[in-house]
């Protein structure tokens, strides 16, 4: 047990070594390891949110209300699809459940139907391992006449999946206009989707950026009738401005123009008020209907709708036929400035809303920081001293290899770009736990067989040998629970679970190789006959 | 130079004989354990409940408690409480579930914003929505499960069946003994609390492994010994080995936990506690379990020919 070959010497120490490299960064503050020479190791270790501080925010679809949204649509586009010459008469139409709904009068014209709601049913397109298309709804008609387009799980399940994806898209370029920060955006389960900005200080923009829908859209105002009466007209909302108190407005519910018209939007003062607005220029297609539309209507006023809030409703004094205006409605600076973010960003394909949020401020982070490595180094001392008391020369030894495991930790969670969450520094302290358990194993095992009458090279060279079995048991069993909890596991439980497996390994490499050969070359060199342990 | 030595030589502590007092006694204590988390209950903080935790720091180096109290309690928000942590100025302010959903929760923060954003910097806001609270435990339960599956088979395959079923029950004992730290001391549970159990599992596992290992040794060389005598040798062997570990786990621990700030506090109490349960649940759940069940010596004789005619 205590022969090592010349080869196996300088692997180990490599190891040692490249992972004391490794671990280096670590100890700088970043701009002096910017500084460095290219062929240096740079990579430092990546801190959780709750040492270094910053926003955490988890956001989830609104299925319910993407849903509503969606049906509200597919029932206009049905009753688009049932005026088509030749014209079907159909009754009951309306959203129903998970679906929609309506009832045919004319059994004859079903196979007509058929082929008319067939392109609704919206074929999604799948992922390339996913195999069959998937339809966003299922169509059933039946032979009275009843006609039902309602989402089938899978479809709904698909669609959630695509909003998800192009929401994080949409997130990312809205984040990418701030400019300063570099949040990581990443889905979460089936419906989720978490962004992380380490360092940040104010969430509270970040916010207003990322959770927004931005759903703007421009319609015509129905003067004609009262908000609050019943003769409104079949196909027109009342919506309320942003001001207070609310102001009602009758719109037309299909939209001249939506923020997919827009090719561009720029924070800018009026010239007349000075006040900050929002000026926006148009795509051609949009520019041509704009055009149209404000020709018709001079001296009616129409709206400026966002995320379902009338936010101006100037009236038409003269035809816009240039392709640009601009949104007033109170802005300031920064938010004339966010909204411009928003609108060239593009909008949300669904609502988003904020599940959990943990935002911790960066002085927080740096006292946990501070205080976590002061008690680092006393409890080191402490059991180095400890160590050293029970063991003396083997003490130190263990020592060593104790600091070198928890070196090899934190190196090897730098190279692999883990993130060191406050959960994953207990898996460090567990791992110093074990790793002196192992060299203690060891030398427990080494007195017990001297004192057995053993001479002193064969007692530790038996010792060795029948310790490392034990610790091969004790460290593959947690080994094990450390791997499970790293796929059940989500968060803290991941980043407990990383650090103690990693640490695992490390201590069965310290164990198996460095310490061994630490103690064979004490052997080598101080020769001893006796063992006093 | 003499070496510390905590444990004397030769201790023959009749560990299983005792185990007729320390076996009801951990089984006791579990019991108990699980009846207090029924009836009394772990004060789960938000990310188990939901709710909402805002820790401040307020300019003012002496902040008058009762006058924030009552600007918090007045914003309509049901039960908002306040209390320093650590400095006079450090203060945590919670508040449950509001009413209405997720926006319902945000709602609710930005008019504590408004009410403090004068007087005091925002170090720290955690909201956690009703939907995602019951995963996280679910989730975390789910994995503890699995882990506890994983073990059993394991240990199964190196050991006996007796094994597995001592080392798991184990820890189990472990987990629940933890849970009743919490519910005994009030101590809030949140994440961090459920890192400090897994913590527990694997200082448990390894120790238990650790003890079995030198029972299964023993087991092997004195074949003739009745079964309660050679746990109680191998226990005695170990006897420095299990001090020794524990007292530098512990001296780690301690250092953490007067030293490592308010955040680690609770956290490293949990964990002391924890490994106190497990060196006593090795020895006094562990190894009395392989007599319950009948751990016979011929059943090792035979796995270490099968082991053998393997190696051949």
């Amino acid at each position: 047990m205590l022969h090592f070959t010349r080869w196996k010497m300088i692997a180990i120490l490599t190891v040692v070594v490249v992972g004391l490299l490794a671990a280096l960064p670590n100890l700088f503050s970043k701009e002096t390891v910017e500084s460095w020479p290219s062929w240096v190791p740079k990579r430092q270790m990546v801190l959780g949110l709750d040492l270094q501080g910053g926003a955490y925010l988890l956001y989830e679809v609104d299925k319910q209300d993407y849903v509503q949204k969606r049906l509200r649509s597919l029932v206009g586009d049905i009753r688009k699809a049932m005026l088509e010459e030749p014209r079907i008469g159909y009754s009951g139409l309306g959203v129903q459940g998970q679906g929609v709904q309506l009832r045919i009068r004319d059994l004859s014209q079903l196979d007509e139907v058929k082929k008319r709601l067939e392109p609704l049913r919206n074929q999604l397109a799948t992922s390339a391992l996913g195999g069959t298309a998937v339809n966003e709804f299922d169509l059933t008609v039946g032979n009275d006449g009843l006609v039902q387009m309602a989402y089938s799980q899978a479809g709904l399940d698909q669609r959630i999946r695509q909003i998800v994806d192009q929401s994080i898209e949409v997130i990312g370029r809205r984040i990418d206009q701030l400019g300063t920060v570099e949040p990581s955006i990443q889905r979460q389960g089936a419906d989720r989707i978490l962004v992380e900005a380490p360092g940040l200080d104010d969430p509270e923009r970040l916010k207003t950026l990322v959770g927004q829908t931005a759903q703007l859209t421009f319609h015509l105002v129905d003067t004609g009738v009262s908000p609050t009466a019943d003769t409104r007209k079949p196909g027109t909302i009342v919506l309320n401005s942003t001001d207070n108190p609310p102001v009602a407005y009758v719109l037309e519910e299909a939209p001249l123009l939506t923020g997919e018209d827009l090719t561009d939007a720029s924070a800018t003062f009026d010239s007349r008020t000075n006040e900050p607005v929002v000026s926006f220029r148009l795509s051609s297609a949009g520019a041509r209907v704009f055009g149209e539309v404000t020709q018709k209507n001079v001296n009616r006023p129409f709206a400026i709708v966002l995320d379902d809030k009338v936010i101006s409703a100037p009236v038409i004094r003269e035809p816009i036929l240039g392709g640009s205006g601009q949104i007033s409605g109170n802005f300031s600076i920064q938010s004339a400035n966010d909204l411009a973010i928003l609108l060239r960003a593009g909008s949300l394909p669904a609502k988003l809303t904020i599940v959990e949020e943990r935002n911790i401020g960066p002085g927080l982070g740096a006292d946990s920081i501070r205080s976590g490595k002061i008690a680092a180094i006393i409890g080191t001392v402490a059991v180095c001293a400890f160590m050293v008391m029970t063991y003396g020369v083997l003490g130190w030894i263990a020592n060593i290899a104790v600091i070198v495991n928890v070196i090899l930790i934190f190196s090897i969670v730098t190279i692999l770009g883990a993130t060191l969450s406050l959960p994953g520094i207990a898996g460090v302290i567990i791992t110093v736990g074990t790793a002196v358990d192992s060299n203690v194993l060891i030398y427990e095992r080494i007195r017990e067989e001297f004192r057995s009458g053993r001479s002193a090279i064969a007692s530790i060279d038996a010792g060795f040998h029948k310790a490392l079995g034990t610790i091969l048991d004790a460290n593959v069993t947690t080994l094990i629970a450390a791997l499970v909890l790293f796929y059940m596991g989500s968060g803290p439980i991941r980043g407990f679970a990383v650090t103690h497996a990693i640490g695992v390994a490390t201590t069965m490499f310290t164990a198996f190789t460095f310490t061994r050969l630490l103690v064979a070359m004490w052997v080598r060199w101080r020769r001893p006959t006796t063992i006093s342990l | 130079m003499a070496h510390l030595r905590i444990v004397p030589d030769n201790t023959k502590i009749p560990f299983m004989r005792m185990r007729k007092w320390t076996f009801p006694l951990a089984a006791f204590l579990s019991v108990m354990s699980v009846i207090l988390f029924f009836t009394v209950g772990p004060n789960y903080g938000i990310d188990f409940l939901g709710g909402t935790v805002i820790e401040i720091q307020t300019k003012e180096a002496k902040p008058d408690l009762g006058k924030l109290r009552s600007t918090l309690n007045d914003l309509g928000l049901g039960d908002v409480q306040v209390q320093t942590i650590g400095s006079d100025n450090t203060i945590l302010i919670r508040m449950g579930q509001q009413a209405g959903g997720e926006e319902a929760q945000q709602a609710a923060i930005g008019k504590i914003r408004a009410a403090l954003v004068d007087q005091a910097e925002f170090r720290r806001t955690e909201i956690v929505g009703p939907r995602v609270s019951g995963e996280l435990a679910s989730r975390g339960a789910l994995a503890l499960l699995a882990t506890f599956a994983a073990i059993a088979v394991y240990v199964w395959f190196r050991f006996e069946w007796q094994f597995a079923v001592g080392s798991i029950i184990s820890a189990a004992n472990v987990v629940v003994m933890t849970f009743g730290f919490y519910v005994v001391t009030q101590h809030e549970f949140n994440l961090t609390s459920l890192a400090a159990i897994l913590t527990t599992i694997g200082y448990s596992l390894n120790d238990t492994v650790v003890v079995y290992d030198r029972i299964r040794e023993t087991l092997r060389k004195y074949k003739k010994i009745p079964l309660g005598d050679l746990i109680d040798r191998a226990i005695n062997d170990m006897l420095g080995r299990t001090v020794i570990t524990t007292v530098t786990t512990l001296i780690a621990l301690f250092s953490l936990y007067l030293f490592g700030g308010e955040v680690i506090q609770a956290f490293t109490l949990a964990m002391i506690f924890g490994v106190l349960a497990a060196i006593f649940s090795s020895v006094c759940v562990a190894a009395p379990i392989l007599i319950y069940f009948g751990l016979r010596q011929d059943q090792m004789t035979k796995k270490e020919d099968v082991e053998a005619a393997g190696k051949a």
